[in-house]
């Protein structure tokens, strides 16, 4: 079997592979991922998204918008932004299958409530998290309607999937159709007490926001993506990790976890699904700044930075302190 | 690579045989020993008894399914005996938001709230039970009596009624089993219990600040629906009770039984933590739990066919000496990390971090107390079909300063 070394640095436990690159729409590629050893990946449910950590430290959100019922592969699109900062130019012109890229999650914000129907709206590169949303609301027998806006029809992905469900989908190319009557779509939605699921760029969602601003808490659920700058790089040196009770001092190295240097020294944490989800291996930071790689906390819990899921997150910092 | 197709073991053993629930560690012994998968013939059942499948198959939610019951009755042929739980018995997609919604409540940062008042709690008890007697019953008096007097405040509930929580609980957990004469003796009180226990899933029934009220505040949000508010009160109340109650026993019954692992845990109060989940991996209070087959489904180089049951016994894996090193031992030395007994993947305990607290909590309090116990008289199980349970464990206490 053909391996390419792992090029990004990432730590081998919190990497996985990229197997397959495709464009599927101008500017657009999806990839598909998978561990490097094939296992089983964590579990994940509609509006999910992972973090890819690039070799600049930058890290990026990308939704998933596979099938989860395929618990090997994670897979998600990825939009050339012309005005980023580099995360989405490194897909398109550095990342090739067979490469290892760090990964963190999956995390979900945006999740799928339940409901008779909804209206879902996507603009451009937001159509990703609706796709398992739309094949999941099939799937319970909801009511649905899709309202996908994008540029031109060249630039709007996945457009091959959703032809299948026939007038449930409303593809609107601004060239042709101008932009999407979206007054007239939430004004129905609204009368029927639908959930309105947004995702695509700030002016859309800001739109959609504005016109929605009297409904009722939770009717309208959007996501909004925002790139974060660790303002570190991704760490392929090893770091250390203080256990300020025991007075002991490990060093992690890259391809270990800080879970596995925390016993290794004869301290004994709990753990459980040492992937991220469960929550037991949950440790308070004293000091330091953690790279959150797992599916627990929420974000207000991760820019406090005063916990961490030793099991699958790492640091930022060249020394963590930890209370064990 | 030729590999020759493995034979099925069969065997007509009954694991819900009274007997076999008095002591099920011979059974599964024989059950582990003889393959990875089992045919239980009585049942007409496939049984794993090892570490490797039954983690295996936990996990693997899109072949073995939850939602056509975790117990022996298959409800894609049976109607079940109360409307199915939306957590335990429900899958993708149905199973997500609440299983979200609780898990957000139940999160560790989200206990940090009750910590302090459990640890004053447990302290509480603590002196009240020693400053009446040095003799008396772990079970009841701090097993049964700690999780009585914390969870259903913390989930919000009346103090009128709760000692129906214990029976209902019972009864529940023999449910899942086959209808033999555990499940006929709480027939007749089944329709009482669970008219109480469904009154107090109502958003009236609860106080503002519990688990209830943050269960009902999502529903408003939408993020569940009204209707599946109670449904997830009531899985608190089924789950949160008698598991707890019987996790807490093992653990006390383990460290009656071993001085010297007491006399560690006195010496390194941290052990606290670690004591639970070895307790919970040495007696699982959950033994076993069943799945169904999505499809023709390979298992330990055995085909389960679609619609087949397969029954997954917790605690023989979480005592699999492929797994782990001296199984039988209780011992604070080991990492029990990885134990099966909260379950594993998306249906995992999602009250786990709850029990631990509780546990954390009464053994701080009894370490500053105790200096040592023995066992006072003989000790008596509580045969439940699904649970490791205990009726009585007489203990006596020798006092530290
Ligand atoms: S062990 Fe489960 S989150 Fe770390």
């Amino acid at each position: 079997m053909s391996q390419n070394p792992v090029s990004s640095g990432a730590p081998a436990d919190a990497a996985l592979r990229v197997v397959a690159k495709e464009a599927v729409a101008e500017g657009v590629v999806a990839l598909t991922l998978r561990h490097p050893t094939g296992r089983r990946l964590p579990d994940w449910a509609p509006g999910a998204h992972i973090d890819l950590v690039f070799p600049t430290g930058l890290t990026r959100q990308y939704s998933l918008c596979g099938d989860r019922w395929d618990a090997h592969t994670y897979r998600i699109g990825v939009l050339r932004e012309p005005v980023g900062r580099g995360g989405s130019a490194y897909v398109h012109d550095e990342l090739a299958e067979g490469d290892v890229v760090g990964v963190g999650g999956p995390r979900n914000n945006f999740p799928l409530v339940p409901s008779q129907r909804y209206l879902f709206i996507a603009g451009g590169i937001g159509i990703t998290p609706l796709l398992p949303m739309i094949r999941q609301a099939e799937l319970v027998g909801a009511d649905w309607t899709l309202v996908y806006g994008g540029r031109t029809r060249t630039s709007m992905a996945f457009r091959d999937e959703l032809a299948a469900y026939g007038d449930r989908v409303v593809v609107a190319p601004r060239d042709e159709c101008g932009l999407p009557d979206l007054p007239t779509h939430l004004a129905a939605a609204d009368a029927t007490d639908t959930r309105v699921y947004v995702c695509g760029p700030g002016p859309l969602l800001g739109a959609v926001e504005n016109y929605c601003a009297h409904w009722p808490v939770g009717q309208l659920r959007t996501e909004r993506f925002v790139p974060k700058d660790r303002g570190a790089s991704l760490r392929d040196e090893p770091f250390e990790v203080e256990l300020a009770r025991s007075g002991l001092a490990v060093t992690v190295s890259p391809g270990a976890t800080v879970l596995d240097a925390v016993q290794a020294a004869g301290v004994n944490v709990l753990s459980s699904c040492r992937e991220g989800t469960c929550g037991t291996c949950e440790t308070t930071v004293l000091a330091g700044a953690p790279d959150h790689r797992d599916s627990v906390l929420d974000d207000d819990e991760r820019s406090a930075g005063d916990c961490m899921l030793i099991c699958v997150s790492r640091s930022c910092s060249d020394r963590l302190v930890l209370d064990l | 690579m030729f590999a020759p197709a493995p034979i099925l073991p069969v065997s007509d053993a009954d694991p819900f045989a009274l007997d076999v629930l008095e002591d099920p560690l011979p059974f599964q012994a024989d059950l582990r020993d003889a393959g990875p998968v089992v045919y239980l013939q009585r049942y007409g059942v496939f049984a794993m008894g090892r570490y490797e499948q039954v983690h295996a198959a936990l996990t693997d939610w899109q072949s073995f399914q939850s939602g056509a019951g975790v117990g022996l009755s298959n409800f894609r042929y049976e109607t079940p005996w109360r409307p199915p739980s939306i957590l335990l018995e429900a899958d993708p997609p149905h199973h997500d938001a609440p299983r979200a919604v609780l898990a957000k409540i139940l999160r560790p940062r989200a206990l940090q709230k009750l910590r302090a008042s459990w640890f004053r709690d447990a302290e509480v008890l603590v002196d009240q039970v020693l400053s009446t007697a040095t003799e008396f019953d772990v079970v009841a008096d701090l097993a049964a009596a700690f999780p009585l007097r914390v969870f259903p405040d913390a989930v919000g509930i009346p103090d009128s009624g709760r000692e129906n929580l214990l029976p209902y609980g019972d009864h529940a957990f023999n449910a899942f089993g086959p209808a033999n004469g555990l499940v006929a003796k709480g027939a007749p009180r089944v329709a009482e219990l669970s008219g109480w226990v469904n009154e107090q899933c109502a958003r009236e029934a609860l106080t503002a600040d519990g688990f209830g009220a943050q269960i009902w505040a999502a529903a408003d949000r939408g993020d569940i629906t009204h209707e599946q508010a109670p449904l997830v009160v009531r899985s608190l109340l089924t789950a949160g009770v008698d598991t707890t109650v019987n996790g807490l026993a093992a653990v006390l019954y383990a460290f009656a039984r071993h001085p010297e692992q007491w006399a560690g845990l006195r010496e390194n109060r941290t052990l606290a933590r670690t004591a639970f989940d070895e307790a919970v991996r040495w007696e699982s209070p959950v033994q076993t739990f069943f799945r169904t087959a999505t499809s023709d489904t390979e298992m330990g180089g055995t085909m389960i066919p679609d619609g087949k049951k397969i029954l997954m016994f917790l605690g023989a894996a979480n005592r699999d000496p492929r797994r782990w090193e001296n199984p039988d031992a209780f011992d604070l030395a080991r990492n029990p990390s990885g134990h099966v007994g909260y379950g594993m993947g998306i249906h995992q305990c999602v009250g786990q971090h709850v029990a631990r607290l509780e546990s954390e909590a009464l053994l701080t309090a009894l370490a500053t107390r105790v200096e040592s116990w023995e066992i006072a008289g003989p000790v008596r199980r509580h045969l439940n079909n699904t649970l490791r349970s205990w009726e009585s464990v007489p203990v006596r206490v020798r006092l530290g300063q």
